[in-house]
């Protein structure tokens, strides 16, 4: 016989206060791979499912850092190196005139960076996922919560996580299929 | 003493940002049903075609424009910028507002941005797309415009790096680029939720594609307010600087009139009081015709009049020091431009501009006012007239008159110059049209965050 493989358990909250706490709960029964969904950010909830740092500020300033550098070398070797140009008798190297692109290029490219490393450090984009098998899913993007624990956990059984699941008093409760 | 208390907190108590009554669903429905399933209005095709027409209009003074060259225009030497640069500068102007509110204030945590960011950010889109057309075809030749970035090219030559125009290119470049990203980032998890509630099958494709299958998890939640905030710490400087940056293509020249220190933070003003009268401009309409007046209160008229009312204010302190030092720095050329504002031949159009930009703005300090939107859309439009005769009066008055008496002359705008700008607001407003349209424009998610339930409770 054929069955399809489980990608976790899904559990649906009414609000924001009773996801935090469902989630909170979770993480400290000792499940790891878990993680939750909300129609908006909700400040406490990345804590609660124990995602404490993210790498975008990082990504962001490399991409800031090598936007003003390379600006900055780009002006210089064209201006100064690549087709010197006597402009009132200024020096090649006139470096005041070359703020403004400089922090301009900073601008650009730290912008960019934080986008694209955003969007590459959550996977998106990502049209598919096994959440979306959920009918329930859809009011994840308007006003329901939902927490999902993966059957990729160590502490994943199926019997005995619906079971933790419902101590939660979830509103449903959802297998999802990967 | 308890009447009079009651009586100051009466006074006190500010429209709130949002009707009381909406939840998470409520809200969602009512911003996403004016794109899913409402039937779109007579008066918005009406509203459309006219736009649309009004475009057709510009298209064919650029296509004119293209097989004949600048001469159509009234430029000639000694002004040679003209229409082209006046509307240059009044459009790029304008999109201030838009990443204002978006970023400067999310850092300065003023919620009531929420509910207007969206249209502003889509304002701002279009503005700056309106202003990039002038001096793109300005260049007599906009098929080499590529020309002014640097690209390795036979010639083997390198743009002019110490010219203030090319700074601008730079300047204009980057600023619409961050603007799309962050109004693009901004409308993912809407344009999610558009995906999730769609009934047809294309839109929930269009959507589902648009939306990069964003799914509310609570990590991608984290690092995406990480970014927004990022963005929003990159976009304050950017749009300070973007002005700025404009207003050196004058203040680095020696022209009486352009060569001052006060232009940079002036410009800056003058673009956040223009970019908000055409904020009010386009909400007015919009929350009545759209029945959103509990999303856009009587709060975020308040809060916009009262902010062109500051930076009236600062517009007015650099005519002020304009003219001030024109007489104090005892340069003879610089009198003569404050004698050629107040008498010479434009004379009308500075005090047109001053009554504009200055006096009945001034109106604003009336509270009844500041509430009426009849009222408010009066004044706005009052502004955005006097802003763009204030470009009319730096450009054109002190190119007209500069050095040499020899050298003087006068500029005419011909049919052409008021087809392209009339053309550019009829291009802006289609754009509006489109966006109101197909894409929810109140942030929907952010409009879920004031909510009183989205409050974690422990």
């Amino acid at each position: 016989m054929k069955t399809t493989p489980i990608y976790g358990m899904m559990a649906e909250f009414d609000s924001a206060t009773a996801l935090v706490e469902a989630a909170r709960k979770t993480h400290q029964a000792g499940y790891q791979k878990i993680d939750a969904y909300s129609p908006f950010p909700v400040e406490e909830l990345a804590e609660a499912i124990g995602f404490h740092t993210n790498r975008v500020a990082l990504v962001t300033l490399i991409g800031a850092a090598i936007g003003g550098l390379s600006g900055y070398l780009m002006q210089y070797w064209m201006a100064a190196v690549s087709y010197p140009t006597n402009i009132g008798g200024r020096p090649y190297h006139s470096w005041p005139s070359f703020i403004v692109i400089t922090f301009e290029l900073t601008i650009l490219f730290g912008g960019i960076s934080a986008v694209l490393g955003m969007l590459a450090l959550n996977g998106l984009p990502m049209p598919y996922h096994p959440v979306f098998n959920v009918p329930r899913f859809v009011m994840a993007s308007k006003d329901r919560f939902f927490l999902i624990i993966f059957s990729t956990d160590p502490k994943y059984d199926p019997a005995g996580t619906r079971q933790f699941l419902q101590a939660l008093e979830p509103r449903s409760i959802s297998e999802v299929p990967s | 003493m308890a009447d009079h208390t009651e009586e100051v907190e009466v006074r006190n108590a500010r429209a709130p940002v949002i009707e009381p009554g909406y939840t998470f669903g409520t809200v969602t429905d009512k911003i996403s049903s004016i794109v899913l399933t409402r039937p779109t209005s007579t008066g918005w095709f009406v509203g459309f075609g006219a736009a649309f027409l009004v475009t057709m209009m510009l298209l064919f003074a650029l296509g004119y424009l293209f097989v004949k060259g600048t001469g159509i225009w009234g430029i000639n030497i000694p002004i040679g910028w003209g229409f082209a640069i006046v509307n240059f500068v009044w459009w790029i102007g304008i999109g201030h507002a838009g990443t204002l509110i978006s970023a400067i204030l999310l850092l300065l945590r003023q919620s009531w941005r929420n509910s207007i960011n969206r249209f502003a950010e889509a304002m701002t889109l279009f503005a700056v797309a309106c202003a990039g057309i002038f001096p793109l075809v300005h260049t007599g030749r906009p098929w080499l415009a590529y020309w002014l970035f640097p690209y390795p090219n036979t010639m083997q030559y390198w743009p002019q790096f110490r010219s203030p125009l090319l700074w601008d290119v730079f300047a204009v470049s980057t600023y619409f680029t961050i603007s799309l990203l962050f109004w693009f980032i901004g409308l993912v998890p809407d344009l999610a939720t558009l995906r999730d509630r769609s009934e047809s099958r294309w839109a929930r494709i269009i959507y589902g594609i648009l939306a990069l299958g964003w799914r509310g998890s609570a990590r991608h939640w984290h690092r995406y307010e990480s970014a927004y905030l990022l963005l929003a710490g990159l976009a304050t400087p950017l749009v300070l600087s973007v002005h700025t940056v404009v207003s050196f293509d004058f203040a680095i020249a020696i022209v009486p009139g352009w060569h001052t220190t006060i232009f940079p933070p002036y410009f800056v003003a003058g673009a956040i009081y223009s970019g908000f009268a055409m904020v009010l401009m386009l909400a007015i309409p919009i929350r009545k015709l759209y029945g959103l007046e509990d999303f856009i209160t009587d709060r975020h008229l308040q809060n916009s009049a009262k902010v062109m009312l500051a930076t009236g204010w600062i517009v007015a302190y650099g005519y002020g020091i304009e003219a001030f030092m024109g007489w104090y720095s005892g340069n003879r050329y610089d009198a003569f431009t404050l004698w050629n504002r107040l008498h010479g031949p434009y004379a009308f159009f500075y005090w047109m501009l001053l009554l504009c930009n200055i006096f009945i703005p001034q109106l604003l300090w009336i509270r009844k006012l500041r509430t009426s939107p009849i009222g408010l859309f009066a004044i706005s439009t009052v502004i955005l007239v006097g802003m763009w005769l204030e470009r009319f009066v730096i450009v054109v008055m002190s190119l007209h008159r500069d050095f040499l008496p020899s050298s003087w002359g006068m500029y005419y705008p011909t049919r052409w110059d008021w087809m392209t700008y009339g053309g550019t607001i009829g291009m802006f407003l289609a754009a509006m049209f489109l966006f109101v349209r197909i894409l929810p424009m109140i942030s929907i998610f952010e409009m879920r965050t004031l909510l009183p339930e989205a409050e974690v409770k422990e």
